[in-house]
């Protein structure tokens, strides 16, 4: 059977998601696209550029099976946020959003009040709500209370690639919630990506880190088999850590006893 | 005649009776890869042709970029 996932009415098999943001130029997003396998790339919505119309769009450039989940990035508060999801709607189509409310310019935290309040009329709206947030359990319970389609909790702040810096309240996150826990921002490397995964998170969002990769190509590929892996490993089901040594080899017939 | 409205953020004389559908048009804007609002309020596809501009009116016209 295969091994597949769901957000509302979508099911996936790939478990990395992948941005479009700060790839070098658009032909290197697009093999990167490729080589990550992902089925779902995040794009954001900005006023257009009207003295530069006619220009390379980006959608062009996006493998045409890949899902858009539009942004609401860098909206500071929760209207601004509605406001630039419907517009996403109206743009890509679909009734996917990933809702990020800011509240600091400099960490990129979370505003969790502004997210829970855009969060409640957006689902209302018909959107299927996937919140960018705090990897904060009460938080979590709130926004799948909100009728939210999925919990992403981050790693580490957005860009820093600081890998998963609180696995324990991710683990409680994940533990606690009955819908569906990605990983968003944080990951720097292929490790994060499968400690992620090894966690119990469904899947993992990430932009820079396959971005701003030296290769962001090979970057990808190192990405999707982390991922994979990661996944892999939580099926499987790790060993118990313990203290002390538990030997892999007999410890009676040795030679000269 | 013309109107003053606000688009993307700009003070902008606009000829007037313009409808978004026009607007667009005048600006040399494919229809298909933008969304518009107008005074905070979508104007979906289906409207360009019917949506009438008018003086003071707030206009944002959006695009997908690239983003995380």
């Amino acid at each position: 059977m295969t091994d597949t996932w769901s957000i509302g009415k979508y099911t996936f098999t790939s478990r990395l998601l992948v941005g479009t943001g700060k790839f070098p130029d658009f032909p290197t997003m697009q093999r990167a696209h490729l080589a990550s396998e992902a089925e779902v790339v995040t794009v954001a919505v900005r006023r257009l550029d009207l003295a530069a119309t006619g220009e390379a769009s980006l959608l062009e450039w996006i493998p045409k099976h890949m899902t858009l989940l539009p942004n609401t990035a860098a909206c500071f508060t929760a209207d601004e946020a509605i406001r630039t999801a419907r517009l996403g709607r109206e743009l890509g189509l679909g009734d996917l959003v990933k809702l990020e409310v800011i509240g600091d310019p400099r960490t990129l935290f979370p505003d969790v009040v502004g997210l829970l309040e855009a969060a409640r009329v957006l689902v209302k709206e018909g959107f299927t709500v996937l919140p960018y947030t705090n990897d904060d359990p009460v938080t979590a319970r709130r926004l799948e209370e909100a009728g939210c389609a999925a919990i992403m909790p981050l790693g580490a702040p957005i860009g820093s690639g600081l890998g998963i810096r609180n696995p324990y309240n991710l683990r409680i996150i994940m533990e606690s919630a009955t819908i569906p826990v990605l990983v968003d921002a944080g990951v720097g490397t292929a490790s994060d990506a499968a400690i992620a995964l090894e966690l119990g998170a469904v899947a993992v969002l990430m932009n820079s880190a396959i971005a701003g990769a030296r290769d962001p190509v090979m970057m990808a590929a190192a990405m999707r088999d982390g991922v994979r892996a990661g996944r892999q490993a939580f099926l499987a089901g790790r060993i118990p850590m313990k203290l002390h040594a538990a030997a892999s080899s007999p410890m009676s017939g040795l030679i000269g006893t | 005649m013309a109107i003053l409205v606000r688009l993307n953020g700009e003070q902008r004389e606009l000829p007037d009776g313009l409808t978004v559908e026009t607007l667009l048009g005048h600006l040399g804007v494919k229809a298909t890869r933008v969304a518009v609002e107008v005074n905070e309020a979508v104007v979906t596809k289906d409207r360009y042709p019917v949506h009438r501009l008018s003086g003071g009116d707030s206009i944002e016209i959006v695009a997908f970029v690239g983003g995380g």
